[in-house]
């Protein structure tokens, strides 16, 4: 057996993407500069030489239209994945996204399946200019006949971009944009976990910490810190925000009797708040303290030389980790 | 040519077989359109009448349904009849079309039966038929977001084309797509996107713009200070404007420029000027911002009076018409008869295909909803 390869998560998707259109002829690429650029994260890079101009599309500058024709292609059989450049632009393709594409499966009974993977580079800590760092997997995950998942390793993106576009349904696929470049290992013999399942990166027995996306490294950086002080932390990947894998939450605060959902996105309304109130709901005697939230606040993404105050770190989820314990 | 009639807006030049009295009688610009009328017999002639007709008379028995509170809605097509039907008659089997929501003798000539729209307009399927059904003529749903169905369709033409099924030259398998759309949609940003994406690909498709004066109340001067067919040119998408009251017109000029995209020369855009003589749907009040003159003036231009005084200097007798009248009435009195047969669907489909795969959150909410039902009955 092969030994797990170092890559980074760019890297790793690339090579998962690249393993997606070499076993399927109908998966074809999508995106704004994904071609012979490679992507502006040179995510695809290499792929348009590999597999050519109409399996790896330079679209059109349109969200709107690089969606809808992705609907198009896969009524007509084809498995598209689309790559919006930034986070902030998915916006102009938010109508074909949540009105076509998620409710095309329901609108035609079953009859017409939507295979289509939408890849977002997302989050900030990258220190750039407006629209470039946001973190809008919520809207995403409220919506009725998405699936909404987020790769935290190198691993994962790996197996993960190849289980969603192997998914008959849709996909956002939420790459976390600061995480594109450490390197990790990825294991090219088998997965790890399904699509949808939350994981268990780290056992404790005090406090949990769940969290997606780059908030996992700082988890488990907090959680470091913690153990220092003598503080036993678990800490949850979900992976998924769209089916939420609970058993491993609920098992954990079941354990701990407290839980901390950490998230860069705004906390209003979002899948923090939606754990928060599952998680209530479920594990109601098992709770030894409210459940506690630490998220970007809510309010416009800021200028990049304040971000750090508006991102949750190390030292704000140890402060929610304390405040839990206080009970 | 301008009209005298303030509010109605037609330019010239337009495809035209038929003047308003029936007169065939080619506009210059229907010269190079004249020999796609070759090939069509005697009974080609008839049936284009025949879907018209049968159209117009369920579209009606539609609104009469949706006032006796069958429906909750309908949205005629009653003036547009010969745009679809010339179009819908010019495309050949394999090909694919997306339409808005009023296309139903599109629908009629595709074989979809009509009860499946209304099911739509009852509120009892979202979706109403299987696209996917070979049965259903490759007419695919309904699309009620103004403009959507237009990438969908160009997406789609972008498939024909990786499939190798444009500019084989064989006939029974070059295809297109053609899609429906109206003069409000043409300011959707979809719908300009959709431009974009078929003349940057060279898709194979037909864009069927229905001019049909109205986006619900609003004028299609507010849409656009330019006839709607220059709108695709600067995209690089040509155009041609047709009289989409003559369906001899509407039949010509969709056969040649669907036999173009199939050829592989790209895609075209046709508007087809013609007016909605319904209300918008059957929710809306047209007296109220349509003058009496205006829908005159459209009344007196109908489809198919005009069609019908053509086929009469054909020889079509008394006969014809009277069997086309009955035929018409039967399939409304059998439209009727199965509408009302209709039924709720089950508390299942709420949830059943909301996504194709399995979904915890989904089949937990399934599983509540049917043993919350259950504990009412059972608490009766
Ligand atoms: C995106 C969107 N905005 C608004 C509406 C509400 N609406 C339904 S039909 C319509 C007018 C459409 O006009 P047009 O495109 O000319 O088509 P027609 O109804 O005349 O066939 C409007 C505003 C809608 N369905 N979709
Ligand atoms: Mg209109």
């Amino acid at each position: 057996m092969a030994e797990p390869l170092e890559m980074p998560l760019a890297k790793a998707i690339n090579a998962g993407l690249r393993a997606a259109l070499a076993a399927d002829e109908k998966v074809l690429l999508m995106g704004e500069d994904i071609g012979k650029l490679g992507g502006v994260f040179r995510v695809t890079e290499g792929l348009q030489a590999e597999f050519g101009t109409k399996r790896v599309i330079d679209t059109p500058l349109a969200e709107s239209g690089i969606i809808g024709t992705a609907v198009g292609l896969a009524m007509r059989g084809y498995r598209p994945v689309c790559e919006i450049q930034f986070d902030g632009f998915i916006y102009p393709g938010f109508d074909q996204i949540t009105s076509q594409l998620a409710k095309i499966t329901n609108r035609t009974s079953g009859a017409v399946p939507m295979p289509v993977v939408i890849r977002v580079p997302y989050g900030g800590h990258i220190g750039a200019v407006e629209h470039h760092q946001e973190s809008p997997e919520a809207y995403f995950a409220h919506t009725a006949g998405l699936r909404v998942v987020s790769p935290s390793t190198p691993n994962d993106g790996y197996w993960m971009i190849q289980e969603a576009i192997a998914s008959n349904d849709p996909v956002m696929f939420f790459e976390p944009k600061s995480r594109y470049w450490p390197k990790g290992p990825v294991d090219f013999t088998s997965s790890a976990a399904g699509l949808h399942s939350s994981r268990l990166v780290r056992t404790g027995t005090d406090v949990t910490l769940v969290g997606h996306g780059a908030m996992v490294a700082t988890l488990l950086q907090a959680a470091q810190v913690a153990a220092d002080e003598g503080v036993s932390v678990e800490v949850i990947d979900l992976r998924s925000l769209s089916p939420i894998d609970y058993a491993p939450i609920l098992a954990s605060v079941e354990k701990t009797g407290r839980l901390v959902v950490c998230q860069e996105a705004p906390g209003a309304v979002s899948v923090g708040s939606e754990i928060a109130a599952t998680v209530a709901e479920r594990a109601f005697y098992s709770l030894q303290a409210p459940v506690l939230r630490v998220s970007g606040f809510d309010t416009p993404y800021p200028s990049s030389k304040v971000e750090a105050y508006y991102l949750p770190d190390a030292d704000r989820v140890l402060e929610a980790v304390d405040r839990a314990l206080g009970y | 040519m301008k009209s005298e009639v303030a509010g109605v807006v037609e330019v010239s030049p337009t495809v035209r077989f038929l003047s308003v009295d029936g007169t065939f009688a080619p506009t210059e610009a229907a010269e190079e359109y004249r020999s796609q009328l070759d090939g069509l017999s005697h009974d080609d002639f008839l049936q284009f009448y025949r879907d018209m007709a049968i159209t117009r008379r369920f579209d009606e028995e539609c609104t009469n349904l949706q006032r006796q509170g069958q429906m909750g809605l309908w949205p005629p097509s009653h003036g547009q009849e010969a745009a679809q039907v010339g179009s819908a008659r010019a495309a050949r089997p394999q090909d694919v079309l997306f339409p808005s929501y009023r296309e139903h003798a599109v629908a009629l000539v595709r074989g979809v039966d009509i009860v499946d729209i209304v099911k739509v307009m009852r509120g009892v399927s979202l979706g109403g038929w299987d696209a996917t059904d070979p049965s259903n003529g490759n007419f695919r749903n309904y699309t009620l977001v103004i403009g959507s169905q237009t990438l969908h369709a160009t997406g789609y033409a972008m498939g024909l084309g990786f499939d190798g099924l444009v500019g084989t030259g064989d006939p029974t398998v070059d295809a297109a797509v053609m899609t429906y759309f109206g003069d409000g949609s043409t300011s959707q940003g979809d719908v300009s996107e959709a431009f974009v994406f078929a003349a940057s690909n060279q898709t194979s498709q037909v864009f069927f713009l229905q001019n049909n004066q109205w986006a619900i109340s609003v004028p299609v001067e507010v849409q656009s200070r330019i006839p709607l067919y220059l709108r695709s040119r600067g995209f690089g998408v040509p155009s041609v404007q047709i009289d989409g009251n003559d369906v001899l017109a509407s039949y010509a000029a969709t056969r040649k420029h669907l036999d173009e995209a199939r050829a592989g020369q790209g895609p075209a855009l046709i508007e087809a000027v013609t007016y909605r003589i319904g209300a918008h749907t059957t929710s809306d009040d047209p007296t109220r911002y349509q003058t009496p003159e205006q829908l005159a003036y459209w009344v007196e231009r109908d489809p198919i009076i005009r069609y019908a005084a053509y086929l009469r200097s054909l020889g079509a007798d008394d006969a014809f018409f009277a069997e086309v009248t009955d035929e018409a009435e039967s399939f409304a009195a059998d439209l009727r008869h199965r509408t009302l047969e209709l039924e709720a669907p089950p508390l299942a489909s709420i949830f059943d295909s909301v996504y194709s795969e399995p979904h915890p959150l989904v089949a937990e909410q399934k599983a509540w909803l049917e043993a919350y039902e259950l504990s009412m009955k059972e608490a009766i």
